[in-house]
């Protein structure tokens, strides 16, 4: 029995320690918005947060998340409201959308560590992530978008 | 569809009370019927129910070129309701809502638009009808809006809902009248479509996402030397690993090919996955072990010199003189590549005596419960009407899913338990698997008059056929015309012309590939045209420019796309420019590439990409650019990376570590012109896509001199 913490709700899991967290995450909790593109640690569709750092699940054994906090996009606001969900949903960035919960994932430990990110630092964090509908024009500019709601969340 | 509406109406036994359908009919003759799941030749549209809710039906599934919303849109624009007053639902092959439930060749809104509009028309007039008779005014006094009617002197309403009783009662116009465009409230205009929010919180249900309770997970170990058979398999130790329950044969149909692989079925996917690395299996590979595409593609050079078969003859190529020193050739090639949906293959099948139920990411649900060339129910054996599909989001389609070999393949197996099952391609499988887009090799020639006119332009195709692949049947005498689709059909006025096609071997399944064969062919053509206009002396626009004489859509875009670019503002030393269009059954746009060159690195950069598309009418103008976009990317993605190698029988290539897609730190900055003008209306998702890559080789020439005839090619010069 693992025990793992997810976007705040316990859970026991039962299954192979060496489940990659993904698979325990989609098929047994039944959370599917992280999703399955590589299994490689290439394409960043599986992004998740340990912790609160970005990690690629798809490569993650699920022992490694025992005792541990693990948000996923289903835990990243109540109610789509996360500056990037608003700037994403703003800017009409996803296409197939089958990419968006990871480089949305991807993009929020961006913008908690980096509050103005310039394009460079866009690119050293998102190149992880694949966009194969080639969304990239719009989730850069929808990251800057999100900086610019977060200041004015914060004044407000 | 020739678009006669017609209406239904039943009486539900749930809460909604009563309900009326409105929709299309293939023939034109109204007529009443009892019950909407078997009327014959009644397709659907808008659903109507007392309690206020309005459901509109999208028949073209959704795989991020927005059909969730700009189908409904359509719609719901002369209905005169707005999108967050209904409900969208996606269909699912079911019979009533006809054939013609698939979304290819970038189709949807070009052969539907006057249909839908016409519909939701003609459903507004009946509620209108229906409002008068009830408060016996005259119906020029009243309106619709916002799903209701409103008695304009008196300023009172009724929902639709509240008039469904009603409006059942009366005839549909069969040529209701259409809304002038400049009181458009949705069409045109921006508008948000409602898969975002699902798309930006996890929601979004895609095929892979499917939870059936009590379902089985399998993966399927296929022959690694495509066209291998499979001799015989030991599943002894696979079954030994935790939760593995069953080891059983699939055969998988794509085309004319068919392939049996070896499926572990467990309780979950990653034990399945266990259980397959234990698998002992014997493959009889003779005859394809040695395939290698180094020697495939010098045969394709050498088919070269074949006249080939004569697809279009213009004027009198044969027999008109032109000299040697008036005249170039060149030949181009570009490589075989795969589609690389982000969401793999996957399919739930269930079956349950003759009887199957599936769940998956299609772009041909009405395939996959009957009929064409791949009819699902026909080629795993099962009646068509036991078949019953759940539809889902699609993660990416790109013509890849327009072949239901997965779900062929899921029901093999299903067949052999009685559990659901879902099946999940891994990205290896889908990278190692086919189908492929198919390499062309392209021959071009080009003469110009003593007077530097260019008088006559050759261009042959020498590549694998996509007919051939797909069909038993094909006819290896005639043409392929999916493999010189596209170049008899551009503007360019040009008095001789002459378009052929070799036809090789081919052991490999291959595949439409987003803007298909138009993705490769518009790049030998469009670089041509440029070395001809080097040839020439004239500078790359003004000589297609001046190839273009008559009014035509081509000009038209050009136009446009010069200003825009600023062609004609001077470059710096070291940046250049070039130029490439691409007319075909997809739609047309035009693109300018400009690039840096930097002698140090010897690199080029993109710095931008001016697009102008052409569509006629536009449904939803933010989504059009969006997909541009992506088009781009796409293009750029198969202009500069690796393609789909075999050494040994088998694909090199395995995953994206060694079959590189484009990431956000090669992305040029892209802008989008669309011209909507009226005319013929044309596809949105796949004519960015030809005009990039040509565009790109001619701009690099621009800054570098340096003539590139082959795909992929590199961003450092050598
Ligand atoms: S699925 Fe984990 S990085 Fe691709
Ligand atoms: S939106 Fe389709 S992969 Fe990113």
């Amino acid at each position: 029995m693992i025990t793992v913490t997810v976007n705040g709700q316990r859970h026991d899991i039962d299954a192979d320690p060496n489940m990659p967290l993904l698979w325990a995450i989609r098929d047994i909790l039944g959370l599917t918005g992280t999703k399955y593109g590589c299994g490689a640690a290439q394409c960043g569709a599986c992004t998740v947060h340990l912790n609160g750092e970005s990690i690629r699940s798809c490569c993650t054994k699920l022992s490694r998340a025992a005792g541990q906090q693990i948000v996923t996009i289903e835990g990243l606001s109540a109610n789509n409201n996360h500056p990037l969900q608003l700037a994403w949903n703003e800017m009409n960035v996803p296409q197939c959308g089958y990419c968006q919960s990871g480089q949305l994932m991807s993009a929020a430990v961006l913008l908690r560590e980096n509050p103005n990110p310039t394009d460079q630092d866009i690119d050293d964090a998102m190149s992880g992530n694949i966009c194969r509908c080639g969304t990239y024009q719009r989730i850069r500019a929808a990251i800057h978008r999100a900086a610019e709601l977060a200041k004015e969340g914060a004044k407000s | 569809m020739n678009g006669i509406s017609r209406r239904h109406f039943i009486k539900t036994t749930g809460t909604a009370g009563v309900a009326l359908w409105l929709g299309i009919s293939a023939k034109g003759s109204t007529r009443k019927v009892s019950n909407v799941a078997t009327a014959k030749n009644f397709n659907p549209l808008i659903l109507v129910e007392s309690n206020g809710n309005i459901t509109i039906f999208n028949t073209k599934p959704e795989m991020g070129q927005g059909t969730f919303q700009s189908m409904p849109a359509m719609i719901a624009e002369e209905f005169e309701v707005s999108l967050d007053q209904i409900t969208i639902k996606n269909t699912s092959g079911e019979k009533e809502f006809g054939d013609r439930q698939r979304a290819g060749g970038s189709s949807s809104i070009r052969t539907t638009y006057n249909d839908m509009r016409k519909i939701g028309a003609a459903a507004k007039t009946v509620f209108i009808t229906a409002a008068a008779a009830k408060w016996q005014v005259d119906e020029s006094t009243c309106y619709a809006e916002d799903g209701k009617v409103i008695h304009q002197p008196s300023n009172k309403s009724l929902s639709y809902g509240e008039l469904v009783e009603e409006a059942s009662k009366i005839e549909l116009p069969k040529e209701p009248r259409l809304k002038d465009p400049k009181d458009f409230k949705i069409l045109g205009k921006v508008s948000k479509r409602p898969d975002i929010p699902l798309k930006t919180t996890g929601k979004a249900v895609f095929g892979i996402d499917v939870i059936v309770p009590d379902m089985l997970y399998a993966t399927i170990e296929r022959c690694p030397v495509l066209g291998g058979t499979l001799k015989s398999f030991n599943a002894d130790d696979a079954l030994k690993v935790a939760g593995v329950q069953k080891v059983v044969e699939a055969e998988r149909i794509v085309g004319k090919h068919h392939f049996t692989g070896v499926a572990v079925i467990a309780d979950s996917y990653w034990n399945a996955l266990q259980g397959r690395k234990k698998l002992k299996i014997e493959w009889d590979t003779k005859g394809h072990e040695s395939f290698n595409s180094k020697e495939y593609e010098n045969n394709l050079r050498k088919l070269a010199s074949q006249e080939g078969i004569i697809d279009k003859n213009i004027g009198a190529i044969d027999t008109i003189k032109v000299s040697s020193q008036n005249t170039i050739e060149a030949f181009y090639e570009t490589p075989m590549i795969a589609h690389h949906t982000l969401e793999p293959m996957n399919c739930i099948a269930h079956v349950q005596g003759d009887k199957a139920e599936i769940w998956t990411s299609t772009q041909v649900p009405s395939t996959i419960v009957g009929g064409g060339v791949n009819d699902v129910p026909k080629l795993a054996g099962f009646a068509p009407e036991n078949v019953k599909l759940h539809s889902m989001f699609i993660g990416g389609g790109f013509g890849r899913r327009l072949y239901p070999d997965y779900v062929i393949e899921a029901l093999n197996v299903a067949k052999q338990t009685d559990k659901p099952v879902k099946v999940i391609w891994s990205r290896e499988d889908t990278t190692t698997q086919g189908p492929f887009r198919p390499m062309t090799f392209s021959q071009l020639s080009g003469s110009f008059s003593d007077d530097g006119k260019l008088v006559a332009f050759k261009h042959k195709v020498i590549s694998p056929s996509y007919q051939e692949s797909v069909r038993k049947d094909f006819e290896k005498t005639k043409v392929d015309g999916t493999m010189v689709e596209g170049i008899a059909e551009q503007d360019y006025e040009i008095p001789h012309m002459k378009t052929s096609y070799v036809r090789a071997d081919y052991h490999v399944p291959v595949a439409a590939w987003r803007s298909v064969t138009s993705s490769t062919l518009a790049f030998a053509h469009e670089c041509f045209i440029d070395e001809l206009a080097v040839k020439a002396g004239k500078d790359p626009f003004d000589f297609r420019m001046e190839l273009l004489s008559k009014p035509s859509d081509t000009k038209r875009v050009f136009q446009k796309l010069r200003e825009l670019s600023g062609w004609d503002e001077p470059l710096p030393k070291n940046k250049g420019r070039g130029v490439a269009q691409w007319k075909f059954f997809a739609g047309q746009c035009a693109q300018v590439v400009e690039v840096s060159y930097d002698p140090a690195q010897k690199t080029v950069k993109i710095d931008k990409v001016t697009a102008v598309i052409d569509l006629g009418e536009v449904v939803n103008p933010d989504n059009v650019k969006n997909q541009t976009e992506g088009a781009v990317v796409m293009a750029l993605t198969a202009a500069i990376k690796p393609g789909i190698t075999f050494k040994d029988g088998k694909v090199i290539e395995s995953n994206f570590y060694d079959n590189p897609v484009l990431r956000m730190n090669e992305m040029p900055v892209v802008n989008v012109h669309i011209l909507a003008e009226g005319g013929k209306i044309k596809g949105v998702g796949e004519p960015g896509l030809p005009p990039f890559a040509p565009a790109l080789a001619n701009a690099i020439f621009a800054a570098t001199g340096k003539r590139i005839r082959k795909m992929p090619f590199d961003l450092k010069i050598s």
